[in-house]
């Protein structure tokens, strides 16, 4: 089965703390990958270094077979969806202009109707992004993930602050694009249960990666679970 | 108002210097205050007076010195910003006292200020001429189609720079072009409203289009209409009334501002 993702070895220095420490693992076409761990455990600078925002790292990380340090096309195939976009309250943009800009050519209007559609934001396609809810914002950034035929798509905890009613839409959404359209997708998340329900595979990380397997070996381990769950329900009691 | 002023020749090449002038300014314009860079037109321009007083002490159009000085200090200064982690807001208060005092030790050395610095200070729209115009025109028209060309990746990267950078867009060449096309446009519309009102055409019309609560297009349109109408009624005005078109010109566009203001806050203006 053929690669999406290689991580040989990825080490992130930052001055005063290692982020990321001797990190391997592969994703092949079609996984469902949930990365959890504690804020704090790395996973945004795993993330950045993935994206190309992060180029300071020892190792390798490959997409489709190459190197990413050797050429960024490699973005033109993924979708990504951010914690929580940042953008002006007033930008003058409307979900039409969200999902379209960026995009080298004209794509298929139609095709964007579809994906507006599918995500249930075909009604709201003329309001301004700056009027919508959380909720709804992270659909809009789904949808302009989408536009571009991803081979692949990476969410980084694409659920806080989000209302219970749009998070299980999300999932509903995300079970499908994995399952119907075979795209493969990497998520980060601190909710264990989504990831049960979700993910095929499962990754432990906290600068080091404590596991990386099918999902059914890591819910099986119960000493596994145990530690994650407290580690996450500490760090989230903490956060608040 | 006597039809007769649009007779002349003069008053032809202001009105179409004028318009080109402010299309230019409010598309550069409207990314720059989406950008939270309002005042870097300001800051630019300031740098240009360094460059009009050099121009005029070496016996050089000063348009030219100023086109110079203005672009490479632009440049420079977001180099630094991006290498030296300085906010914007910092890197362009250097950038305007630098130019305002280069251009000071300047016209103390050749002899103090003369009634061209006084023009350049305030603008001439009136007075320019045949070749000027071209120019204004050429720069309008090359500005305007490389923003139709790129105006997806400069608006995403306006947008949200991190998710742009993701997706593959070039955002620090956009960047260094976004800061160049607006050293161009102040330098060509120093001659409208001189170097002392010029943030107030890119920043004005934006501003009160925004309001309206629209999408990019229909944004864009707005802030061209209201400072194409800022300008032409200006020129006319200040002619008639003989005052300065510049103070016009901006007083005007301070007053859609204000109307649009009061349209907004006696709810007239819908959501969508």
């Amino acid at each position: 089965m053929l690669s999406v993702v290689e991580i040989e070895h990825l080490t992130v220095q930052y001055p005063d703390v290692k982020a990321l420490d001797d990190v391997s693992f592969t994703v092949k076409k079609g996984d469902f990958l949930g990365i959890i761990g504690p804020n704090g455990a790395g996973k945004s600078t795993l993330f950045a270094s993935m994206l190309g925002l992060h180029t300071k790292y020892k190792g390798t990380i490959k997409f489709f077979g190459k190197d990413i340090r050797k050429s960024k096309d490699y973005l033109k195939e993924i979708g990504y969806v951010p914690q929580k976009p940042i953008f002006e309250k007033n930008f003058p943009a409307t979900v039409n202009d969200v999902v379209r800009m960026g995009l080298r050519k004209e794509s298929d209007a139609n095709k964007i109707d579809e994906i507006l559609q599918q995500l249930w934001i075909h009604e709201l396609s003329k309001k301004r992004i700056g009027e919508l809810s959380g909720g709804q914002q992270q659909r809009v950034f789904i949808a302009k993930a989408l536009v571009n035929n991803p081979k692949l798509l990476i969410l980084d905890e694409p659920v806080t602050g989000i209302d219970q009613q749009s998070i299980d839409l999300f999932y509903s959404i995300l079970r499908e694009l994995n399952s119907k359209q075979k795209i493969t997708i990497i998520w980060s998340s601190h909710d264990l249960d989504a990831v049960n329900q979700l993910a095929n595979h499962v990754a432990c990380l906290n600068r080091t990666l404590f596991f990386h397997g099918e999902s059914d070996e890591f819910f099986e381990n119960d000493e596994l679970v145990k530690q994650y769950s407290e580690a996450s329900m500490q760090e989230h009691m903490h956060h608040h | 108002m006597s039809l007769e002023i649009l007779t002349f020749s003069f008053m032809h090449r202001a009105l179409i210097s004028g318009v080109a002038i402010a299309i230019l300014c409010s598309v550069i314009g409207l990314f720059l205050v989406l950008r939270r860079y309002s005042l870097f037109g300001d800051a630019i321009a300031h740098s240009s007076f360094g460059g009009i007083a050099l121009g005029l002490m070496a016996g050089v159009y000063p348009l030219w010195t100023a086109y110079g000085v203005s672009i490479v200090s632009a440049l420079i200064i977001t180099k630094i910003k991006e290498k030296y982690d300085i906010s914007g807001d910092a890197a362009i208060a250097v950038l305007l006292s630098s130019g305002i005092a280069v251009g000071l030790v300047i016209v103390g050395i050749s002899g103090g200020f003369t009634i061209d610095i006084f023009s350049f200070l305030f603008g001439s729209i009136l007075l320019v001429s045949v070749n000027e115009t071209i120019l204004i025109l050429s720069l309008t028209g090359i500005i305007l189609i490389v923003v139709l060309l790129l105006y997806r990746q400069l608006l995403y990267s306006t947008f949200n720079e991190e998710q742009a950078k993701v997706s593959g867009i070039p955002v620090e060449k956009i960047n260094y072009l976004i800061v160049f096309m607006a050293g161009l446009t102040v330098v060509t519309s120093i001659q409208l409203v001189g170097v002392l009102l010029i943030s107030a055409l890119f920043v004005i019309p934006n501003v009160t289009a925004i309001m309206y609560g629209k999408g990019f297009k229909t944004t864009a349109i707005l802030s061209i209409s209201f400072s194409i109408f800022s300008v032409v009624t200006g020129i006319l005005i200040s002619y008639v009334f003989d005052i300065t078109p510049a103070g016009t010109i901006v007083l005007l566009s301070i007053g859609l501002f204000g109307g649009t203001m009061g349209i907004k806050s006696m709810g007239l203006l819908s959501k969508n």
